[in-house]
């Protein structure tokens, strides 16, 4: 989907972060421009899923060095609620329930939060509903979701398609998905990864977090990252997934060394 | 580390101010001419003089109750002064003539004093220290024959009924502070609704207490006669000092056949500081009657105020088929301690209660959930069922549940199911990587949390509950 007329929207430089002390990232350097979906692999522990919160800012982590320049924007001077609204969105590994609070209403103030940003206009309770329900479509949701407490007593496949619902609904420019796939068997994964396809534009873009190739044949990467003790080692095509997936991750730690 | 969750439970108490007004104050101390000198001023009947007396005689035999899990330094009750009264400059006829200093007051907080300007359908009895100041809509209610006035006034105009009823619910053996209260209340609200009426508004109490060396003891008393319905709502607040005040409330509700009574609470008394210095104790005593058979008393409260708060709103389920209910949110921040809960008492035949608590502890507080759920040898088909969540938010604060159940009645069916839960770091995180702020974060969580409870407040109160949560909370999370 990359067209002529892209332009940068991440630019990661010599990113370092430490969480309690521990040096995690230890010097990631990452472009990404419009129209792009990039995947970073890696083994457990490498960093990945670090890399993920620290973007979207969360604030256990502190970047100790290097900067992220995020539509022109200094991305870390921003607090996790800004980083959102500018169209950061983090798809979460464990999504977190909320005892109490309506899916719909959740999704509402998140929604109208970004309206308000964007100078957009707010919906109320009755318009929403009308928005919301399309939406639900692209993720087969059943609307009857929406009325029950967010992610609270959600199977592992629905809460990663609940996600996506929610990345449907506020159309981020860069959208993370931290292990979207863990957890899904193969019909959820098919209905998780054609939800993100239909959200693609040339104008945004999307960087997924994976363990395993099998989501790259839902989704095209144009570029897959290995990370491996806080670094990107390697990049490639989409055949260097093929290639991790038969020869596993060790090699490239040799070939990086050598 | 100041995060965001922790920058949001801290905004200051927004009623903490006090009125400059002439009082007529009782000097320090308790004794029998104390309670004489009290009952003179009020112009009280010999019986009620009485009553005071041997409940003070019995308070003099009786210990503090050291069971709550609280702590305070020991009280000096002889360093409290027992009446504290706006000085009136003449027999008030008409709210015109009461002072303007006092009608500012209740307009700062937002409490509607002048009929015309009220909230729809909500008549209010204004307590100010130890005196009712202004009963509104009392003319509107008589014509259904609804009494609704302050509890002195009760005394001068329906002595009879006064005199069946106080007690009966509460006897002033009851305990520590009933025995106080019953020794020394000044004022409070008095409500009787007659046989096959509705109460055709919301009746609210709304009692401020101004001076600081003064207690406040009042006494409350709500009839509901055969097949009548009264919904009541009281709220309250105080100055802030850096001394603790005492407040130690007698609450009375007595339902016939087929009545029911709602009694909601929305509890600001000031806190203290965020150092746990000054704030008022809450030594409450509420209890529901449900006399006649199908009756049904329901309490609602949502506590957020106050440096100790100890009541236990109960209801004893005499008549057959009564029903008890008891929801209840209890915010606890900084120094606060709260040891709240209910006493559903079986006494009738397939009688049942529900029990729904909901405690929230932030910054150093302290929480707890204690209730008790007593079933007698005679309530055949008794049930009841209690639901006791508590929420943490940070790592300093604590959250306790005691639950004692006593059943007698082998046919008796008996729930109990409790939950703990923390609003935490990833909590916040969820709702920032989706763009809302802590501030709508927490507000969103809590009100999650207590929905169940806030459902059962009159709608205009539970809108006011929900904002009075969410400014407590400003700052707390992190």
């Amino acid at each position: 989907m990359i067209s002529s007329n892209s332009r940068v929207i991440l630019e990661v430089r010599d990113l370092c972060a430490s969480i309690g002390g521990i040096e995690i990232l230890k010097g990631v350097n990452l472009t990404v421009r419009s129209g792009e979906v990039h995947a970073i692999m890696g083994p457990n522990g490498s960093g990945k899923s670090t890399f993920s919160k620290v973007l979207a800012g969360h604030p256990g982590y502190t970047v100790t060095r290097g900067e992220v320049i995020y539509n022109g924007k200094n991305l870390l001077d921003l607090p996790a609620e800004e980083r959102a609204r500018e169209g950061v969105f983090l798809a979460f590994q464990y999504p977190i329930e909320i005892p109490g609070v309506s899916n719909s209403s959740f999704l509402r103030l998140a929604y109208n939060t970004m309206q308000a940003h964007r100078g957009g206009e707010e919906l109320d309770p009755l318009e929403f509903d009308d928005f919301i329900r399309e939406k639900c479509k692209l993720v087969e949701m059943d609307p009857g979701f929406l009325d029950r407490s967010v992610n609270e007593g959600f199977s592992g496949g629905e809460k990663k398609r609940n996600e996506i619902l929610q990345m449907a609904v506020l159309e981020p420019k860069l959208s993370i998905l931290d292990e979207t796939d863990s957890g899904l068997d193969i019909d959820a994964l098919r209905i998780v990864a054609g939800g993100v396809n239909k959200l693609m534009t040339p104008d945004n873009a999307v960087i997924m977090v994976t363990h395993y190739q099998r989501l790259l044949n839902y989704i095209t990467p144009d570029f897959v990252h290995v990370m491996r003790s806080g670094r990107i080692l390697k990049t490639g095509g989409r055949e260097l997934a093929l290639e991790l997936e038969a020869r596993g991750y060790d090699w490239v730690r040799a070939e990086a060394a050598a | 580390m100041s995060t965001p969750l922790e920058a949001l439970i801290n905004r200051p108490y927004e009623y903490g101010f006090v009125t400059d007004i002439e009082s007529d104050v009782v000097p320090k101390g308790l004794s029998e001419d104390v309670i004489r000198l009290i009952s003179k001023k009020k112009n009280e009947p010999e019986w009620l003089l009485e009553f005071r007396l041997s409940a003070y005689r019995q308070w003099l035999t009786m210990a503090e109750p050291a069971w709550a899990n609280v702590s305070h330094p020991k009280i000096d009750f002889q360093n409290i002064s027992y009446y504290s009264a706006p000085k009136p400059k003449k027999k008030l006829a008409s709210l015109d003539e009461v002072d303007p200093e006092l009608l500012r007051t209740f307009e700062k907080l937002g409490v509607p004093v002048h009929e015309q300007k009220m909230l729809a359908n909500v008549a209010v009895d204004v307590i100010f220290d130890s005196v009712s100041v202004t009963t509104t809509f009392k003319e509107k209610l008589a014509k259904e024959g609804v009494i609704f006035c302050s509890f002195s006034e009760a005394v001068q105009h329906h002595p009879e009924l006064v005199k069946k009823y106080l007690g009966t619910v509460v006897p002033s053996t009851d305990n520590f502070y009933a025995a106080l209260n019953s020794a020394v209340f000044t004022d409070g609200s008095f409500c009787y609704i007659p046989k096959n009426t509705v109460c055709p508004m919301e009746l609210s109490t709304y009692f401020r207490i101004n001076t600081e060396e003064s207690g406040q003891f009042e006494r409350t008393l709500i009839i509901a006669e055969e097949s009548s319905y009264v919904s009541y709502l009281e709220g309250c607040t105080a100055p802030r000092f850096d001394t603790n005040q005492l407040h130690a409330a007698v609450v009375e509700l007595v339902a016939l056949d087929n009545a029911e009574i709602k009694y909601s609470t929305v509890q600001n008394w000031y806190a203290g500081d965020e150092n746990g210095v000054g704030g008022i104790y809450n030594f409450v005593t509420k209890r529901g009657l449900c006399k006649g058979a199908n009756s049904k008393i329901s309490w609602t409260q949502v506590e957020t105020g106050s440096a100790i708060t100890w009541k236990y709103p109960g209801c004893v389920l005499l008549g057959d088929n009564s029903i008890g209910e008891f929801y209840s949110v209890a915010l606890t921040n900084h120094h606060q301690q709260a040891d709240t809960g209910t006493k559903m008492i079986h006494v009738g035949r397939n009688t049942r209660s529900r029990i729904v608590s909901k405690g929230i502890s932030a910054g150093y507080s302290n929480n707890s959930y204690r209730g008790l759920v007593k079933i007698g040898a005679k309530a055949e088909g008794a049930r009841n069922y209690s639901q006791c969540d508590s929420m943490l938010i940070g790592a300093a604060c604590g959250a306790n549940t005691f639950p004692y159940i006593e059943v007698l009645n082998s046919t008796a069916k008996v729930e109990h199911e409790a939950s703990t839960s923390r609003i935490g770091e990833d909590q916040m995180f969820y709702f920032a990587s989706r763009g809302i702020g802590s501030e709508e974060a927490v507000s969103m969580i809590i009100n999650g949390f207590c929905k169940e409870v806030f459902n059962h407040l009159p709608m205009e109160f539970a809108v006011e509950a929900t904002k009075l949560l969410g400014l407590k909370l400003e700052g707390s999370v992190g």
